[in-house]
């Protein structure tokens, strides 16, 4: 039970979201929104789940430099892909909602351009590592890549959608950061939306501890 | 086998259920819960599901793992 605890939180959260997500009463504006403003809850935690999972890669792709234990480097790998599916799975979802409500699914609008260009360069992380034979060097090579990927996020999905005019909030002359507006969202919005970022984040890190228990298994199985 | 047995049982008892469904869809009861609030009731019961199946998914996923990890000590 010891470890259990935040998995049970988790649950309860989402259980929470996916229930009085759906019947809270948020503000309808003038018909614009209406009821897809509950995209807020499934949709950008994806783009938080996403930011912290890369966060945590990079963490463990500097400590894999740092001490050279190919445990660090299963660590990196796994968040970076739970990082990508989080980010593939906003992108998605983005372009669901966008299709109602900026009139079609792909706008060209700098941040869903800058977060394609994000995804991709992390895509080529795990293409690197399948063409590298030699492990040591793999796990090297990756590390690096990692932390230039990571750094490429910063000017992809935070400062370059802010320097142009973007229908997502904090574009320029827009109110809020590149993600949203919190000056500007009902505090039954605000609040339900950082339920769904933990309860969503939380399962995101699950998924991918048992990912890494498997690459440590595979490991074993493989060198005895 | 037995799991084979279990998993068929589960999809007979939901043709059960729908057939059940199918009987009194016509009197459309305003009262009924589910039916109640534009029957947004319905898409909570199966986001609810969703998210419950998906954990026990990964519990069940989780204690595979576990064995392994013990045979492999």
């Amino acid at each position: 039970m010891r470890n259990y605890w935040w998995k049970i939180l988790a649950y309860l959260l989402l259980l929470t979201v996916c229930t009085e997500g759906f019947l809270v009463k948020v503000p309808v504006l003038e018909g614009r929104l209406q009821q897809s403003v509950r995209n807020t809850f499934f949709h950008v935690p994806m783009w938080f789940g996403m930011m912290i999972f890369f966060t945590v890669s990079v963490v463990y792709a500097l400590l894999y430099l740092y001490k050279q234990k190919p445990g660090y480097d299963h660590y990196a790998l796994e968040f970076a892909r739970t990082g990508t599916v989080f980010g593939i799975l906003g992108l998605i979802t983005g372009a669901i909602w966008a299709n109602y409500q900026w009139g079609s699914p792909w706008s060209g609008d700098p941040k869903q351009n800058g977060a394609a260009v994000a995804i991709l360069i992390y895509l080529a992380y795990f293409v690197l590592r399948g063409s590298i034979n030699d492990i040591d060097k793999r796990h090297k090579i990756s590390a690096v890549y990692n932390i230039f990927a990571y750094a490429m996020l910063f000017p992809t999905i935070w400062i370059l959608p802010r320097m142009t005019e973007s229908l997502h909030p904090g574009g320029m002359g827009a109110e809020g950061n590149p993600g949203l507006n919190p000056n500007d969202s009902a505090p039954a919005v605000t609040s339900f939306m950082w339920i769904g970022v933990a309860g969503w984040t939380l399962l995101g890190v699950w998924i991918t501890t048992l990912r890494i228990r498997l690459q440590f298994l595979i490991e074993k199985k493989l060198h005895g | 086998m037995d799991k084979l047995k279990r998993i068929g049982f589960i999809i007979a008892c939901c043709l059960l259920n729908v057939a059940a469904m199918a009987q009194n869809s016509p009197t459309d009861d305003p009262n009924d819960f589910m039916r109640s609030n534009g029957k947004i009731y319905v898409v909570v019961a199966v986001a609810a599901v969703i998210i419950t199946g998906l954990f026990i998914y990964l519990l069940n996923l989780e204690r595979k793992i576990k064995k392994l990890e013990k045979e492999y000590k």
